[in-house]
Order: C-alpha cells, then structure tokens, then sequence
C-alpha cells in the first residue's frame, strides 16, 4: 500500500486534499493528532493519520476504518463533528472537529472528587452515553481519555476507533487478538470477547465514576490474564472504604454499574444520569452500605462460573437499545377523585406490560402557596403530603422500587415544570390526561395537555376520558 | 455507455427469476437513485411467468454495456436439465416452451464469471462457478473471495442480502446489511456481497431486493423495494406454473 509510512511526520503548512496541516497536538500508540484548517467551518478542526508502521500496524487500520466508518454516522451535541476522511489507499486521514474543553482524564489529578461533583460530571457523561446509544452504538472503550467535558459541562465522547454500530459490519468481530479496548475499563464481557452490548459502557461509566470517587482504579491495572479476568467474578472494594466522603447513593450507582453479570447492571446509561441526579429517590441495597467486597458465597460461585467451567463468551443477544425507556407520568395529587386518574393509571399500566426494563417516573406538581403563607417548613411539608399521595396512586402498579421514583414539583406553570424535567431527565414518553371533554375546546388551549404536547422534546401520551351518556330519564340542563 | 474504468454507481441485480413486476420496480429505484451501470448476477429466468421479457431487459442493458453471468436456472434451461427439484424442472420444462431459440442461445452462451478490475462477478461461488455452490457460510465466503483474488466479489444464488467481510487474520464474517444504509467497503479488505434476490426473496418480506455499489467512494447500499407482487403471483397462477414461492403467504 503507498500509504504515507514509517515514521514519516506531516510537516506544519503541508497541503493535504482540502485542508493545511499544523502542528502535533497529540502523538498516540495508534495514530498522530494535528491541529488542522481549512474549508471555512465555524469550528476548529483536527486531523488524525494512523500510523501504519511497526507491529500495530493492522490494529491501527482496524481502529482508523472503524472509526472512518461509524464517526460519520453520529450526530448531536455529545461526539466531535466529522468533517472528511482520506482515502485509506492514498493518504488515509480524518479531519474532525477540534472539541474544546477539557479531558477527564485531567481532572482525574484532583481526585477523589466530592461526590455531588461527582454526580454532576458523571451524569454529564452518561447523557454522552445515552445519546451514542440511542444511535445504535456502544462505544466499547470510554475512559477518561476519550472524554471531553465542554465548558458549559455537556460531555464529549471522542476516539470511535473500537466502536460498535448496529448497521455497520463489526471490523473487530471474531478478532481475538486484539483485547480491544483499555484495560482497567473494559466490562467483563469485552474480556470473553463479546462486542455491541451497551451495558458494557455502562460498565465501563461505573469504573471512571469509581475512580473519580477515589482516585483509584476498582480492579487495578491488571498485567496478567488471572488479574484481567477477576472482574468477572469480584466485587472491587466498596469506593466508602477508600474515601470515606463517598455517600451510600453514590457507592449504590458506582457498584451497580460494575456488576460483573451485564444483567444486573443499570439497563439504560439515562438511567444511571437519572440516579446520579436525584439522589434521593435511588433505592439502596446492600451495595450502598457495604464496607467490604459483596457476598462471599456470591462471589465464590462467580469465580467458580469464572474459572471451573469452560469460558464461553456469553451469547449476546442482540438487544434494542432503546428497550429501557423512561417513561413519566403526570398526577393531579390535587383532585385525587378526579374521574380521569383510574383512565391514566390504566394508561400507565398498559405501558409498564410492555416490558419490564420500563422505569416509571412519577411527577406531581403542585403550586406555589402564596409568598411569604408558610415558609421553608410548611414547603417541606407540602412536598412530604403530596410525595404520600404519589405513592399511594402508584401501589396498585405493583412497581419494585429499583423502576419506581417519585417526584412532587412546586411551580406555578405545570406545563414548563414537566417538559422541563423531562428534558433534563432524559425521559421517552409522558402519560398525562386531558382536559374533561366538557371542558373542550377552550380548555385544551389552556390546559397542562396542550402546553406539554406543544413543547415536549419527546412523545406524549394524552389520556382521554369518553364522556358518559346522560342517564336515560335525565335532560340537558 | 461503457467506460470500466469510471463506474459511479453499479445497480446489482441478482435472482430475478422472471420477474418482470420485480425487476421494473429495481430498475426504476435503480435509476432514480442514479445509477450509472447494472451487473445481472444470474438466474434471470425459472420460476417466475416473464421469461422473454425478462431476457429482452437484460439483453437492452448488456448491449449498453452491462455484466450478465449466468445462474443455475439460466444454464438448466440452456440445457433443458440440471436442477435439483421436480417442480423446478417443470419451471425449467414451461420457460424452454415460451422462450424463442435465440434467447435459449444467448442465456446458453452467458459466462459463468466476470472480472473487470478489482471486481468479479458470479452467481455462486467463484470458487467453482459450475458447480453452483452456495455461499452461506464466512467459510464459503472465503473460498469465493480467496478464488476470486479481489476486493469485490458480487454474487447471488443465495435469496439472502449478505455481506461478507474479510479481517486482518484472513478470517470472513458475515453481516446482515440495513436497507438503505450505505456501509463503507474499502478496497483494503476482501468483501464479499450477495446483492439478494429482485424476483424471488426468501425473507418473510416480498419487496424486492438489489444492491447499489459506489465504486467511486467504495461504498455499498441494499436496498428492499416494495412492489405490487400479487401481479406475478396471478401470472404464475394464470401460466399453471408451480407456485414454489409462496405467493400466498404473503401479506
């Protein structure tokens, strides 16, 4: 191939195709980063070159195809703008967008981080995760490194060079040889060689947010194939034992999101966004207050699985991403006899019978008591009547409380209240009910349904009640 | 217009099978989508109740410099024998009886293979193209790409979209294509497509199958196009033809 080779550095000023080459900015194992300029676009560009040399040779063409391929297919705010590849026969180049912020890798000097900051980058990049998976990719190596984090705190995922797409050939399958991917980071799947499972970033999300709680690494850095193997079995220590700042929430997060089974893990990285931002509705197990590696016997039988019968890599099903969805529903906690609650709560359950990955957010709003009438312990208390409420309409779904939180808003404008909050929680679908018939049409103009409907970033589901006829023997008024 | 040397886009029409409904509506999405050249990857007749017409189609675009090679169907019917089944070879006895000697000739004297730069077309495997062996399995993929010694081999015989890929350690995996989804084939690897059938899918989906290969950009789509395919199945009916296919099945 008349590729440029060995050793062969671009020189600052050279031209290649539409864009000048200026210097270095990151030399790595599989490929040189320069800053780059060119076709007038409103952001700055980079190039990445493979390097095509030496023993790594195959690998770096691997990752430079598999990232030519899968990049230019994703889009939104939380992956680097493609901008044009190289012809991988001629001069094989991306050239991208230059993110700007800063790596997580850097901020990782300053760990262990406080845990609310914790929460706060850590549901940053999850919302990263989410939307690559939403997209029908799993990213198969996040770790610090290939995170950006924007000044305005939204989270970047760079470097698709292992990546996995549903509707693209996986260059990497049936590949052994390369234990694609870093490391400490990989899921224990990735280890028996199993690609394209989303869980595995999640897995992976659980490793950086443990060593942003403790400055630690759960499993270390493994150099021998019996280290690189006992997560497929261990519990790592409880991040509480290593820093003792790290609160039972987070620790319940952190070690969820690195069960060894991919099934006890969080089923969708919205989820694990979702936790980190509402503390107090995660339900803690045994996980949030363990000071030592979980259940012996648990764990003996894990490493039994691990070590006694064959090592098989589990058969990956080939699951939707989308299967976990988040789904809210709005409840008038005021009017608890009003006719329209038993229709939405039918409505909820035919949702929640679809599957049960579905986790059900329930969002009261309840209004503003007038300035100045009780003060921050009647809010308290109005907040605590109405969270009863809640919990007592959702008691007939039957909801473990692993797919169950609850939610009580105070706010003046209902409508902005739930579309904000189902923005920023990543929800896929709101139930809520309309306007009595009667009421129509004026009504729906004016309504909570018709606010929500119009500005909702996702699909909304309007509950309506049929109007009874009137009783025979009676007449219009 | 034959210019090898610049293909932009090649429609790759395998399995056609008389079609004529089905091969109408590829050529038509074909031509709106721009292609600039068609491959016939054999197997144009058998089975379905449009012979002639089919073979007058494939004849026109040949004369305008597109690929035909030959498929199993096409040499039986050449032959008057050679397929496996009872029913295929009253197929194959029916269009003989409605076919003029000329076109009987010309499907006789279709190649097995094509080659043209670094691209082979076949029906089966280019392993050994007469003996019509089905490339289903990496394995088979492997035998096909390793004889044909090329980066593109474009094939049918098998009613299935399929695209096989070859790794670094020589092995070949196989993918199953999104419709519509244009992937990457980089000439650095040896690929191996199976463009499905236009005429006589096997998929519960009766829409029609064909690929479209970017020679320019190295990139390969499949596509599904959905056409009235009641229409063929009254003809094969109206003909007395075996209904193999079921017709009926469908929605």
């Amino acid at each position: 191939m008349s590729v440029q080779t060995a050793g062969e550095r671009l020189s600052p000023g050279q031209q290649i195709d539409d864009f000048l080459v200026w210097e270095p900015l990151h030399i790595g194992a599989q490929g040189i980063l320069y800053r780059a300029t060119g076709r007038d676009l409103p952001f700055p560009l980079l190039m990445k070159v493979p390097r095509l040399q030496s023993g790594e040779t195959a690998e770096s063409l691997l990752s430079f195809e598999t990232e030519a391929m899968i990049l230019p297919a994703l889009t939104g705010p939380h992956v680097p703008r493609f901008v044009a590849a190289g012809d991988l026969s001629r001069v094989p180049y991306l050239v991208l967008e230059h993110v700007r912020g800063k790596s997580l890798e850097s901020l990782l000097e300053d760990a262990p981080i406080p845990p609310p900051e914790v929460a706060r980058i850590g549901a940053a990049v999850a919302d990263a995760i989410h939307s690559l998976h939403r997209q029908d990719a799993v990213h198969c190596d996040l770790k610090p490194d290939n995170v950006i984090l924007r000044p305005d705190g939204e989270a970047v995922l760079i470097d698709f060079g292992f990546s996995w797409h549903a509707r693209f050939p996986d260059l990497f399958a049936e590949e052994e040889r390369f234990a694609a991917g870093s490391v400490p980071y990989l899921s224990p799947e990735q280890i028996l060689g199993v690609r394209g499972d989303p869980r595995s970033d999640i897995f992976s999300l659980g490793v950086i947010l443990y060593e942003m709680a403790t400055g630690e690494l759960p499993f270390g850095m493994p150099d021998s194939d019996g280290g690189l193997r006992q997560r497929l079995w261990d519990d790592p220590d409880p991040p509480a034992l290593l820093e003792p700042a790290v609160t039972p929430v987070l620790q319940e997060i952190i070690l969820r999101c690195l069960e060894p089974q991919a099934e006890h893990r969080y089923r969708s990285a919205a989820h694990v966004a979702f936790d980190l931002r509402n503390p107090a509705q995660v339900p803690l197990t045994d996980r949030a207050t363990r000071m030592r590696p979980g259940n012996f016997i648990t764990r003996a039988g894990r490493w039994w699985k691990a070590h006694v019968k064959p090592l098989e890599a589990p058969v990956l099903v080939k699951r939707a991403i989308h299967a976990a969805p988040v789904i809210m529903v709005a409840v008038d906690t005021t009017h608890a006899s009003d006719e329209r609650q038993p229709a939405i709560l039918q409505a909820t359950r035919n949702m929640l019978s679809l599957s049960d990955e579905y986790r059900l957010v329930c969002v009261a709003v309840v209004p503003a008591p007038p300035l100045g009438s009780t003060g921050a312990e009647g809010d308290a208390a109005l907040r605590v009547e109405h969270l009863t409420r809640l919990r007592s309409w959702t008691a007939p779904l039957g909801l473990p409380n692993q797919r169950l939180s609850l939610h009580v808003l105070v706010a003046g404008d209902a409508a902005s209240a739930l579309v904000d909050f189902a923005r920023r929680n990543q929800v896929d679908l709101i139930v809520l009910g309309a306007p009595r018939p009667k009421q129509q049409p004026l009504a729906w103009m004016r309504s909570v349904a018709s606010g929500v409907t119009a500005h909702a970033h996702c699909s909304v589901h309007v509950v309506r009640v049929p109007e009874r006829p009137p009783p025979p023997g009676t007449t219009a008024p | 217009m034959r210019d090898s040397g610049n293909i932009l886009l090649l429609a790759l029409l395998s399995d056609i099978h008389a079609n004529l409904e089905a091969l109408d509506a590829c050529l038509a999405h074909a031509r709106a989508a721009g292609a600039t050249r068609h491959a016939f990857l054999g197997d144009l007749v058998g089975y379905g109740a449009d012979p002639a017409a089919v073979v007058q189609i494939v004849q026109r675009h040949v004369g305008q410099g597109a690929v035909v090679v030959q498929g199993n169907h096409d040499a039986a019917v050449a032959r008057s024998s050679g397929v496996s089944s009872e029913s295929a070879q009253d197929a194959i006895r029916w269009t003989r009886s409605v076919l003029d000697p000329g076109a009987i000739a010309w499907l006789a004297s279709l190649p097995l293979e094509v080659r043209e730069e670094q691209r082979c077309f076949v029906h089966a495997s280019a392993a050994a193209p007469q003996r019509w062996e089905y490339v289903d399995t990496p394995a088979a993929a492997k035998k096909s790409a390793d004889a044909a010694g090329v980066p593109w081999t474009f094939c049918g015989h098998v009613h299935r979209q399929t695209l096989f890929f070859e790794g670094p350690s020589g092995r070949m995996t196989s993918f199953n294509p999104v419709p519509g989804v244009a992937v990457p084939v980089r000439s650095a690897r040896r690929w191996v497509a199976i463009a499905g059938s236009v005429g006589q899918p096997r998929e519960r989906d009766p829409a029609a199958a064909y690929a479209l290969f970017d020679s320019d950009r190295e990139r390969i789509t499949f596509y599904r196009v959905p056409y009235d395919h009641l229409a063929p199945a009254r003809k094969v009916r109206a003909a007395g033809l075996p209904e193999l296919f079921r017709w009926s099945a469908w929605p």
